[in-house]
């Protein structure tokens, strides 16, 4: 087990990369109230601001005579910090850059750190195209035509149901339909569409609910009826369209 | 003292069941400690090396229920190396012999073998109860020993434990024709169930009220334990997903309708989020929910179904609830007592999560707050003293950012001063964890205000030897002191010397502590163990920079089976 990176205690590692900026800034003269630092400053000047805090420099034991700030006033200096500071910035102060992975934190059990690591695991061997990333609210996926010289990819959350897909797919492959057989989906159509999901398995688009589909589809493929041998189409696909 | 025949004391002290009102009953005369010593049924064990297990059963011959904590709550961050110590072995020893009645064992952070298992299994045939916590070093073989020989096993609770994978058979030796089986976690079990097996145990646990599956159990086989024990209280799912089987989710949602007691959930894993209607059917009952293993819900989906669950009172969550998750949480769960936040990714050291303005939320929502953990991205101290004032019985707050030595986002300051606030408002506060930008005024507040403070977690704080002195001096409950990378040196450390009696345990890692400071304290101090753990060799001078310290008090001097990286001065 690697020890841990040394850190002076104020939290900066060795490595903070400060920009040329930075020193220049912690010369300059600044108007503020007592007691308040720039956030601009680096935060090892930040924490100079100790020695507002009475008989710092003795090292007293815990003593009565010690009166710290009281908590009370420092909530008055939050908010005149909205309003009358103008050095202030809201914007967060440079917390000091490239802090590296410190043995253990965050403090994370270890129990779940590996029970979640399998979870990621199990996300990220799922292709890659159909890709949920955490926060992320689209939902890329590639689509092929037969015959068509390049694949397509679509956003499918910008559908809302299968029509809406079945449409916006039409326009896109306008240019590569051969012939003039008419886009139609479904048994008497020239193309059957259907796509991968998430076990790897080609499976026929229409059966599950919509949100369903947009869960564990990762592609899709257009086919052409007839290179489609038994797929069974009993049931008719519940849309079709012409475009 | 009016004369009290013993079989009054000893019923009254019967009615008296708290250990610290039983360990203060002892303390008033011999007469009190005796009976109070032949009449104790549960025993707790807060530091397995405190004290040795043949001492325990000679105080307490009658004890029916045993719990043991082991390892140091630094090593489930792996601080602790592995091999350290907290075998369970001796106390199941000493217990098969003094006490063969046992009914309930306990144990956390401990070490237990397959043999220790078996030895336990054929040693106590009235065995109830078996919770194992965060332990580690058995296997499937082991738990089929205890299913086929504790016949009357009532609850057998594997939580967050590593356990080896050997086959899927434990399942099926549990008794036949039927079992007492009460409660039954096995979730952190990697590897694959037998759904014949799992389906057939419900069927023939009539008293079945609390089960939580691991991740292999599908959701056909969910739906079909529903199917069979309706009266189930709390529930851990499998994966909840699509399957091959198209009858499944579709059973599974009318199965769940019939659980008209169970209040409280957990479990999902990587199940995907468009199943989280699921949920929606027991809202209205739930208590406790437990999504923080289902990276896949987005914060849509966990707005949606918070917001029903208007009796919620103990709620984990990742964070990617986000702000605006905790803001629907703080209007529709006014009966929330427990709120943990965790880091969906505990990897990324600048995640996107939760900020002050979900805490503050919260904080001004859920007034019965009183336990929370909150890993977030950023605070500031003005909402830290929003909540002290919003919720000042919190007992238990842990704030945790996820960037160490994060200033006040909105200021540039320490938190120093939210953190003031958070102990001066709330008097009960007894556990607190910290983390950010912190001086040594933080401590100078935790040692003035915070009277019942039993637990300090902190990381990366202070400036001086002063931090640490203000807390030895000031907290008179503290218990346990658990201090990594802050700049306490050997004058903080031999300050508290004659505190550490009086407390469970110090733990300190990466501080400026020396060989030699340590080796002061060892000698000043007899009844305590001063454990340093280090793994370079360096040689053994007292100059030499202590990597990881471990005290503890003990009645049992030091202890023999300490490795080789351990070293007990």
């Amino acid at each position: 087990m690697s020890p841990p990176l040394e850190l002076d205690y104020i939290g900066l590692s060795a490595a903070a990369g400060g920009r040329p900026d930075d020193d220049l800034k912690g010369t300059e003269l600044r108007l503020g109230l007592p007691g308040c630092e720039s956030p601009d400053r680096r935060p090892v000047a930040a924490t100079t601001t100790l020695d507002l805090l009475p008989a710092k420099g003795a090292k007293r034991g815990f003593s009565d005579e010690v009166v710290p700030p009281a908590p009370v006033s420092a909530a008055g200096k939050d908010k005149d910090a909205s309003g009358d500071e103008k050095d202030k910035k809201v914007a967060a102060p440079p917390q000091p850059a490239a802090k590296a992975q410190v043995v253990g934190w965050p403090p994370v059990r270890s129990y779940r750190k590996s029970t979640m690591a399998t979870t990621t695991n199990q996300l990220k061997s799922s292709k890659e195209d159909s890709d949920t990333k955490q926060g992320q609210e689209f939902l890329y996926v590639k689509v092929s035509m037969d015959g068509a010289p390049y694949l397509r990819k679509v956003d499918l959350k910008t559908y809302k149901n299968y029509k809406g897909m079945v449409v916006g797919l039409g326009k896109m492959f306008i240019g590569f339909r051969t012939g003039e057989a008419a886009w139609i989906l479904g048994k008497d159509g020239e193309y059957v569409m259907t796509y991968e999901d998430k076990d790897g398995d080609w499976m026929l688009v229409g059966d599950v609910p919509w949100e369903m589909f947009t869960e564990s589809c990762r592609r899709i493929r257009v086919m052409k009826s007839s290179d489609v041998i038994g797929l069974g189409m009993s049931n008719s696909v519940p849309f079709s369209n012409t475009v | 003292m009016p004369y009290f025949p013993d079989e009054v004391v000893e019923h009254i002290l019967g009615f008296v069941s708290s250990h610290r009102d039983r360990d203060a009953a002892s303390l008033v005369c011999h007469v009190w400690y005796r009976i109070e010593g032949l009449t104790r049924r549960s025993v707790f064990i807060s530091n397995c090396y405190a004290v040795r297990p043949e001492r325990v059963h000679a105080r307490f011959p009658c004890l029916r229920s045993l719990t043991v904590k082991g390892k140091p709550r630094f090593a489930d961050f792996n601080l602790v190396p592995a091999g350290w110590g907290a075998s369970a072995e001796p106390w199941v020893d000493a217990c098969a012999r003094a006490c063969p009645g046992l009914e309930e064992l306990r144990l956390k952070r401990m070490v237990v073998t397959d043999g220790c298992l078996n030895h336990l299994a054929h040693s106590f045939p009235n065995l109830r109860s078996l919770v194992l916590v965060s332990c580690e070093g058995f296997s499937t073989d082991g738990l089929a020993t205890i299913a086929t020989n504790c016949r009357f096993l009532k609850e057998l609770d594997l939580q967050g434990s590593q356990v080896e994978f050997r086959g899927r058979h434990w399942l099926s030796c549990f008794p036949k024709p039927s079992t007492s089986l009460e409660s039954l976690n096995f979730a952190c079990l990697d590897g694959a169930v037998s759904a014949n097996a799992l389906e057939s145990l419900v069927a023939r646990s009539p008293n079945l009220k609390s089960l939580r599956l691991n991740r292999a159990v599908p959701t056909a086989v969910l739906a079909k334990i529903l199917t069979s024990a309706p009266k189930l209280v709390d529930l851990g799912t499998g994966l909840v997903a699509q399957s091959n089987n198209a009858g499944a989710l579709p059973s599974l949602y009318s199965a769940i309708q019939q659980c008209t007691s169970l209040n409280s959930l957990s479990g999902f894993w990587d199940s995907p989020r468009w199943i989280t209607p699921i949920i929606h059917y027991i809202c209205k009952n739930l208590t406790c929910l437990n999504l923080s293993y289902a990276p896949m819900f987005r914060t849509v989906d966990l707005i949606g179904t918070i917001h029903q669950c208007q009796n919620l009172q103990h709620l984990w969550v990742l964070d990617h609830i986000g702000d605006a998750g905790l803001k629907v949480v703080a209007s529709s769960c006014l009966e929330l007592q427990e709120l943990r936040i965790f880091p969906a990714n505990a990897n990324v050291l600048a995640s996107t999560g939760v900020t002050e303005e979900g805490l503050v939320a919260v904080s001004s929502g859920c007034r019965k707050l009183n336990s929370m953990l909150y890993s977030c991205s950023r605070m500031t101290n003005s909402a830290l003293i929003t909540v002290a004032k919003n919720c000042s019985r919190i007992t238990s707050f842990r704030l945790h950012i996820c960037l160490h030595g994060s200033v006040d986002a909105v200021t540039g300051q320490p938190l120093d001063e939210g953190f003031g606030a958070i102990v001066r408002s709330c008097k009960g506060l007894r556990r607190l964890s910290m983390s950010g930008l912190l001086t040594d005024s933080v401590f100078l507040y935790i040692g003035m205000y915070a009277e019942r403070l039993e637990t300090l977690s902190v990381a990366f704080a202070g400036d001086s030897d002063d931090g640490m002195i203000y807390v030895l001096n000031g907290c008179k409950n503290l218990r346990k002191l658990e201090i990594r990378n802050c700049p306490f040196g050997n004058t903080a450390l031999l300050a508290g010397t004659h505190r550490y009696e009086a407390m469970r345990s110090l733990w300190m890692s990466s501080c400026d502590i020396t060989l030699g400071g340590c080796r002061s304290l060892a000698a000043a101090m007899p009844g305590l163990n001063v454990e340093v753990i280090s793994q370079a060799d360096g040689g053994a001078n007292d100059a030499k920079k202590v990597e990881k310290l471990y005290v503890y008090r003990t009645l049992a001097g030091p202890r023999d089976d300490a490795p080789g990286f351990v070293s007990i001065l």
